[in-house]
């Protein structure tokens, strides 16, 4: 293994993903922060590929990024490792804070979009009558009400610029709406959340986000199909 | 850091995440305040510093409040970066190493034997035992490979998969029993259980792991469902 010295930047990244995987995003949109080029590969989950199972044994899940034949897994692990190896790249800046206290924050946030606020979303989502839908509904609003406070009137979670917490944050600015969609029920209103409202749309129409996109018909298909399960 | 450095942790003595904090703490060589919490009556600090999760460990530096274990190790790493050893390995790729495997301890190890001491039913106990297990032997694995024939996963020095996983070493050996299975078990993880020996031998660990007969006592009345 090398060591010292900036990681160059002709070496070759391969990401291997899924077009509807939100974590896959979440490394593209760093990758795209600092203008690494990588190739995507495509993997079919139903039927994994010999380089997926030999280079993620252990979880056989997306993404793993591959960087001079190494393999990185979990998108958590692979983004701060994004935004370590090609610290100075990049016009997007750093995709964590400098300093360890606000680094522990975004840290924290993330933690927190994962175990705390994504589980009522799921719920509310897949909630099979009225009455738990209702109940998950109001428990994702309140996570949510949390978030409202935390972006405050900021552009976005870490300030002018999208940072860690936006990444991991980012998919819900497409998925709700299509959840909105598919169940009929608002969750992310401008009355209830405004900031959060106007993060949605800022997000999805800045950088990175903005020209990495999953196609969202189709995503909006898939999810209806795991809906009805 | 210039000027004085205060720092307060919030734990309970049961914990071994609270342990993972202490150990991190002692091996740079950091003073600081322990705040016993009582999560039955939880503490106005408490309630302030950690509003959304309520839980411990949480690590107050100068007034500020840090939550989870793991992001405090990191934190420490970093805010006394010139103090002391560091945790985590100075190359972005082998950080990604142990970061992984820091997580993977968290989800594959420590939540399924919690499952399994806290089970109702015979079935859920085998199931978490079985994952735990499972975790124990893929840790010898990766220790062979991590450590290329040292000491510890971090190599010579003690680093964060050492404190990740030896934070939970009281925690594992005296549940066991509730278990019905031994985690550390030298015929069938012979390396891991040096490393959980020597681990357990450090001034570190000595100060920082729980009392394990008071542990043991409180498992088996319920304690730690």
């Amino acid at each position: 293994m090398d060591h010292g010295g900036e990681y160059a930047p002709d070496e070759k990244v391969e990401l291997l993903g899924t077009w509807s995987s939100p974590y896959v995003f979440k490394v593209i949109w760093a990758l795209t922060m600092k203008g690494v080029e990588y190739e995507y590969v495509e993997e079919d989950l139903r039927n994994k590929s010999g380089a997926l199972l030999s280079l993620n044994p252990l979880h056989k899940k997306v993404p793993v990024l591959v960087y001079r034949g190494k393999p990185v897994a979990e998108s958590d692990v692979i983004v701060e490792f994004i935004d370590e190896a090609w610290k100075d790249r990049g016009g997007g800046g750093r995709i964590l804070p400098e300093d360890p206290y606000e680094r522990a924050m975004a840290r924290s946030w993330v933690i927190f979009a994962r175990d705390v606020l994504s589980p009522p979303i799921w719920k509310w989502f897949t909630a099979p009558g009225e009455e738990e839908q209702e109940g998950a509904r109001e428990a994702a609003v309140a996570q949510l009400l949390v978030l409202e406070e935390e972006l405050g009137r900021k552009e976005f979670f870490a300030g002018d610029c999208v940072g860690l917490v936006d990444l991991s944050l980012g998919a819900l600015a497409y998925v709700i709406p299509i959840y909105e969609e598919i169940t009929g029920t608002r969750i992310v209103t401008e009355e209830r959340l405004p900031c959060l409202s106007a993060w949605m749309g800022r997000f999805l129409s800045s950088p990175p986000a903005k020209d990495h996109l999953p196609p969202l018909e189709k995503l909006k298909l898939s999810f209806l199909g795991e809906r009805t399960l | 850091m210039a000027g004085e450095d205060e720092l307060k942790l919030l734990g309970t003595w049961a914990s071994p995440w609270a342990s993972r904090v202490k150990i991190a703490l002692h091996l740079k060589g950091l003073s600081y305040e322990y705040v016993e919490q009582d999560l039955d009556n939880k503490s106005e600090l408490l309630l302030s510093s950690n509003p959304v999760h309520k839980k411990v460990p949480v690590l107050i530096h100068n007034g500020k409040a840090i939550c989870e274990s793991l992001v405090i190790l990191e934190y420490i790493d970093e805010a006394f970066g010139a103090i002391g050893p560091s945790f985590l390995p100075a190359d972005p790729y082998e950080r990604t190493i142990a970061r992984f495997w820091a997580a993977y301890i968290d989800n594959k190890l420590a939540i399924p034997w919690a499952q399994a001491f806290k089970a109702n039913t015979e079935e859920e106990k085998a199931e978490g035992l079985k994952q735990t297990l499972a975790a124990a032997e893929m840790l010898e694995g990766v220790l062979k490979e991590c450590s290329k024939g040292k000491l510890f996963f971090g190599g010579d020095n003690v680093g964060y998969m050492d404190i990740a996983l030896g934070g939970l070493i009281t925690w594992l050996q005296e549940t066991e029993e509730l278990c019905g299975a031994k985690f550390f078990d030298t015929a069938k993880t012979p390396l891991l259980f040096e490393w959980m020996e020597r681990f357990s031998g450090l001034d570190a660990a000595k100060v920082s792991l729980q009392d394990g007969g008071r542990l043991v006592e409180f498992a088996k009345g319920g304690g730690l469902r």
